[in-house]
C-alpha cells in the first residue's frame, strides 16, 4: 500500500534506532474511518513519535491508507491528530514524541460554529 | 454615560472578569471576557453588524432583500437582531439538533428557519445554504466562514478591548468555530504585543458527525490561517460540562457550554506555563442551554445527550 515510499519523509531523519524501543499507545479512530478497523473505536499501536505510530497503524489496518497521510508523507489536510488532546500540527507535527500510555486521537476536520 | 439610541450601540465593550480560581497554577492568572453581555446574548453580535455593513457597502445587500446564513445559532441570532432593525429578511439554515432555545430565539426575532440534518453537523447546514443560494440568486449569503468582516470585527473591537483592559496578556484562548474570533483577536494582539500566544479550543465535532461520508467532506473555514495559532486543544463533552459547572460554582458565571470547553483549554495551557496571564472568551450565557440539563442532571446523562445535540 505504498508504505516503503513513505518511510523516509515520515521518520524525518529520526529512524527507529535499536536504543529507542517503540512504546505502546492507544489510538482513537473516528466514525468515518472505522470501516478500516472492523468498527473498533480504540485500537492499539506503537512508536516513539506520531509519525511512527501512524506508520504502525497503517501496517495494522491497511484500509486506512490514503486517509491519514498525503502522497508526500505529510498529514492529510482534513485530518487532525492529537496526542492527549493536544493538536500535533502546533507541536512537532509527525515528529511529536509520544510516551507509553498516551492516547492519540484522529479527528476529521469539519465545520464548527 | 450608559444611555443609548439603539440596541446595536450596546454591542461590544464587554467586561473582563477575574477567573483565577480556575487556574491550576497560582502564578497564572485567567481573565474571562463576558461576551454573553452583548444584547443578542453572544460574541456573534460583533460580526453580525460588520458582515451586514460589509454587504451593504459592496452593493450586494439592499433594503428589503433576504439574507441567508448557515448557523448553529448564535450568528443567526445576532443577524436576526440586526436584520430586523435594518429592514432585511433573514433565512437561517440551522442543524435540526441544536438546542430548542436557539430555535425559539431565532423565531422570536423573526428569522425564517430552514432545518438541515443534525447528523451532518454544521457541514450539512453549509451545504444546504449553498444549494439554496444557487437556486435563488436573490438571496444574499454572508457566509461567516469565508467573510473577512467576521475576523475584522474582532480585529477592530474585541482585540483592542482586551489589550486596553489587560495589557499584561500573554495568552489568548477562544473556541475555533469559524475561527473569526481567533483570527481577528489573534492578529490584533500579535501586531500590537509581539510574543502573545494564541490558543484554539475545539469540540471533537468530527467524531460526532455521523453523517460524514468520507474525509473529502471535510471543511476548513476559508478565513482560517493556521499560522495565527500557536496551539490547539480538543475538549470533549464531559470535560466541557464539568468546566461549565465550575464556572458557575467557583466564579458565579452562568455560561454556555463552549465556555466550559474554553476554560478547560485555558487550564491545560496554564499547566504548561511558569507564570503569566491568560484571557479567555466566554462566548455566551447559559440561558440557551437550560434544556440540556447541564447544571442539574447526572453528568453521564448530560454527556450522552451532548453527543447527540449540538451545543457549540
Amino acid at each position: 500500500m505504498g508504505m516503503p515510499t513513505r518511510e523516509a519523509p515520515l521518520y524525518a531523519g529520526k529512524p527507529l534506532s535499536s536504543t529507542e524501543v517503540a512504546v505502546p499507545v492507544e489510538v482513537r479512530i473516528p466514525t468515518v474511518m472505522r470501516a478500516a478497523t472492523d468498527g473498533v473505536a480504540t485500537v492499539p499501536s506503537e512508536g516513539n513519535t506520531v509519525g511512527e505510530v501512524l506508520t504502525d497503524l497503517l501496517a495494522r489496518f491497511p484500509g486506512l491508507d490514503g486517509s491519514l497521510l498525503d502522497a508526500d508523507g505529510s498529514l492529510h489536510k482534513f485530518v487532525n491528530v492529537y496526542v492527549n488532546d493536544d493538536d500535533v500540527r502546533y507541536l512537532d507535527k509527525l515528529d511529536t514524541k509520544v510516551s507509553a500510555g498516551d492516547t492519540l486521537s484522529i479527528l476529521p476536520a469539519v465545520a464548527g460554529g | 454615560m450608559a444611555r443609548y439610541d439603539s440596541i446595536l450601540d450596546l454591542v461590544g465593550d464587554t467586561p473582563l472578569l477575574a477567573l483565577h480560581q480556575l487556574s491550576p497554577n497560582p502564578r497564572v492568572k485567567i481573565w474571562g471576557k463576558l461576551e454573553g453581555q452583548n444584547p443578542g446574548g453572544s460574541v456573534k453580535d460583533r460580526i453580525a453588524s460588520a458582515m451586514i455593513d460589509g454587504a451593504v457597502a459592496d452593493g450586494r445587500l439592499k433594503s428589503g432583500m433576504t439574507i441567508l446564513e448557515p448557523s448553529s445559532g448564535n450568528t443567526g441570532i445576532g443577524l436576526a437582531m440586526v436584520a430586523r432593525l435594518r429592514g432585511y429578511k433573514l433565512r437561517v439554515v440551522l442543524p435540526d439538533n441544536v438546542s430548542i432555545e436557539r430555535r425559539q430565539i431565532l423565531e422570536i426575532f423573526g428569522a425564517e428557519i430552514v432545518l438541515s440534518p443534525g447528523a451532518e453537523g454544521s457541514n450539512g447546514a453549509i451545504r444546504l445554504a449553498e444549494k439554496l443560494a444557487v437556486e435563488d440568486p436573490s438571496l444574499v449569503m454572508l457566509f461567516q466562514y469565508g467573510n473577512d468582516n467576521n475576523w475584522r470585527a474582532h480585529y477592530a473591537t474585541t482585540g483592542p478591548e482586551i489589550l486596553r483592559d489587560c495589557p499584561e496578556v500573554d495568552v489568548f484562548v477562544a473556541g475555533l468555530g469559524t475561527s473569526g474570533t481567533l483570527m481577528g483577536v489573534g492578529r490584533y494582539l500579535k501586531d500590537n504585543k509581539p510574543g502573545v500566544k494564541v490558543v484554539a479550543v475545539e469540540p471533537p465535532a468530527g467524531e460526532l458527525v455521523q453523517g460524514l461520508r468520507s474525509l473529502q467532506d471535510g471543511f476548513i473555514p476559508p478565513i482560517f490561517d493556521p499560522d495565527v495559532l500557536d496551539r490547539k486543544f480538543v475538549v470533549r463533552p464531559r470535560e466541557s460540562i464539568e468546566w461549565t459547572r465550575r464556572l458557575l460554582d467557583d466564579c458565579g458565571v452562568f455560561s454556555g457550554i463552549s465556555a466550559g470547553a474554553i476554560a478547560a483549554g485555558a487550564a491545560k495551557m496554564a499547566a504548561t506555563m511558569d507564570e503569566g496571564t491568560i484571557v479567555i472568551v466566554i462566548p455566551d450565557g447559559g440561558w440557551k442551554y437550560l434544556s440540556s440539563g447541564a447544571w442539574t442532571d447526572d453528568l453521564d446523562v448530560v454527556e450522552e445527550r451532548a453527543t447527540r445535540i449540538n451545543y457549540w
